[in-house]
């Protein structure tokens, strides 16, 4: 079972976290849904929401959120406890 | 010798900063700047001399970067720089300007936002996009793209904008309402109306130094003097060699001198002619062009030139230089007269701009 009250585990790439002084590679955060997950860590890291999200809002095109491993989208639960990652895809040149 | 100068480069491996004193022959290079991210322009806030970047990550979306210490260190923001959450994706920032109410940044889609906090936080010019022309727009090459922004140089209300392949553009109520400005500009891709009111490519469009009516452009279709504020237009392309071509600089201190890269056409793929690069200058406001090759590659010479990658600074006699979409870079302390190469393998670069710090 796992407790709802526990924060999930937020794992941010490299190239993200670097763009702010405040965030940490791997950070805590509350939220119901991925969206939630996202918006708790930008009051925390102001701006990083803007660098995750595009209008809609929507996931940017060419990042990709897991939780749990499994492929996420903004509206998909987040256990707690849960283990999210945010990996850049493949692309650029 | 004392005095810093300062080339700032912009390139889709993020930005650079070469830097020499006042004499301009000897060069040290930093970077890349800004994450690597890919940055379209670079610009300096008068006044403070804080450098501005205008970027977009494919991964983290578009932002304008902010250095208060000469390219040490950087934040960036892009809160309030959204169409909403209905509207089309805003994908990079391709201008970033400083005028004297705030600092303006355009983008693609084609769209201008101001910043009345030095760039913390963003909003829509919605006049502009309001346009009876918008639904209309279409792309150039590049994309929809707002890439050039001219502030007036004393009055706050106006200021001129350039949109590929829509046109140029003029506020004189501080954005509120926009009002075309092509009269006499070609559109030679459009053969059933060569001289319509929008739909011209505009490539660049700069301000002289005489206090804002003296304007030039460079165009997909011919280069081009306005003595009014862009209300019209009349070609100037003469003896160059080419129509054609991306850049153009005017002088800080005397309005009829203006330097120019001719290119060969988008057919003939967008290289200085005959494989020999030159730069190409007026004095008498485009009645007459002077070539200069001196110091710059005459023979097998394949580079191009892209929009924003030429600038000059204001130090006497006035530094000039450009970049190639293949990585040189190449200045001029004498005013354009004579060249040197003072980089050599850079990323492709997008745009140039030059400080003096004294």
């Amino acid at each position: 079972m796992t407790d709802p009250d526990r924060p999930a585990v937020v794992h941010l790439p490299r190239s993200l976290a670097s763009l702010f002084p405040q965030a940490e590679r791997r950070m805590d955060a509350h939220g119901a849904t991925v969206l939630e997950v996202v918006r708790d860590l930008d009051t925390r890291v102001p701006g990083l929401a803007n660098r995750v999200l595009d209008a809609g809002p929507s996931i940017r095109r060419h990042l990709n959120v897991f939780v749990d491993g499994q492929i996420a989208a903004l509206d998909t639960p987040v256990p707690g406890g849960a283990q999210v990652h945010v990996i850049p895809a493949v692309s650029g040149g | 010798m004392t005095g810093r100068s300062l080339v700032l480069v912009g390139t889709p491996k993020g930005a650079f900063i070469l830097e020499s004193d006042a004499a301009r022959r000897d060069w040290s290079i930093r970077g890349p700047l800004c994450d690597g991210w890919p940055v379209h322009d670079i610009s300096v806030e008068p006044g403070t001399n804080a450098l501005l970047a205008g970027a977009g990550s494919p991964w983290f979306g578009p932002a304008v970067w902010r250095s208060e210490d000469l390219g040490e260190t950087w934040t960036h923001s892009s809160e309030g720089l959204t169409y909403g959450d209905d509207g089309p994706k805003v994908a990079t920032v391709w201008n970033v300007t400083a005028g004297l109410d705030g600092i303006y940044a355009g983008v693609e889609p084609a769209g201008l936002f101001r910043s009345t906090d030095r760039g913390r936080t963003w909003t829509h010019v919605e006049g502009l996009t309001n346009h009876p022309s918008r639904p209309e727009w279409g792309p150039g090459a590049g994309g929809l793209i707002l890439h050039t922004i001219v502030p007036h140089s004393s009055d706050t209300q106006r200021m001129w904008v350039g949109i590929s392949a829509v046109g140029v553009f003029e506020t004189r109520d501080g954005g509120a309402s926009w009002q075309t400005r092509n009269k006499g500009v070609r559109a030679e891709f459009n053969p059933e109306n060569r001289f319509p009111e929008f739909g011209q490519c505009v490539h660049k469009l700069v301000m002289a130094s005489d206090g804002g009516e003296l304007l030039y452009q460079q165009n997909h279709c011919g280069v081009y003097r306005s003595s009014d504020g862009g209300a019209q237009w009349e070609e100037i392309t003469g003896d160059l060699p080419s129509d054609f071509g991306f850049v153009m600089t005017a002088h800080p201190r005397d309005p009829k001198t203006v330097w120019n890269i001719p290119l060969t056409s988008p057919e003939e793929g967008r290289l200085m002619p005959g494989g020999a690069a030159a730069v190409w200058r007026t004095h008498d406001g485009g009645e007459t062009w002077i070539r200069s090759g001196e110091g710059l590659p005459q023979k097998d010479a394949y580079v191009g030139v892209l929009r924003e990658a030429m600038a000059h600074d204001d130090r006497d006699p006035v530094g000039v230089y450009f970049g190639t979409s293949t990585g040189q870079l190449y200045a001029s302390a004498d005013e354009g007269r004579t060249w040197s190469r003072i980089a050599d393998n850079l990323p492709p670069i997008w745009s140039v701009e030059a400080l003096a710090v004294d």
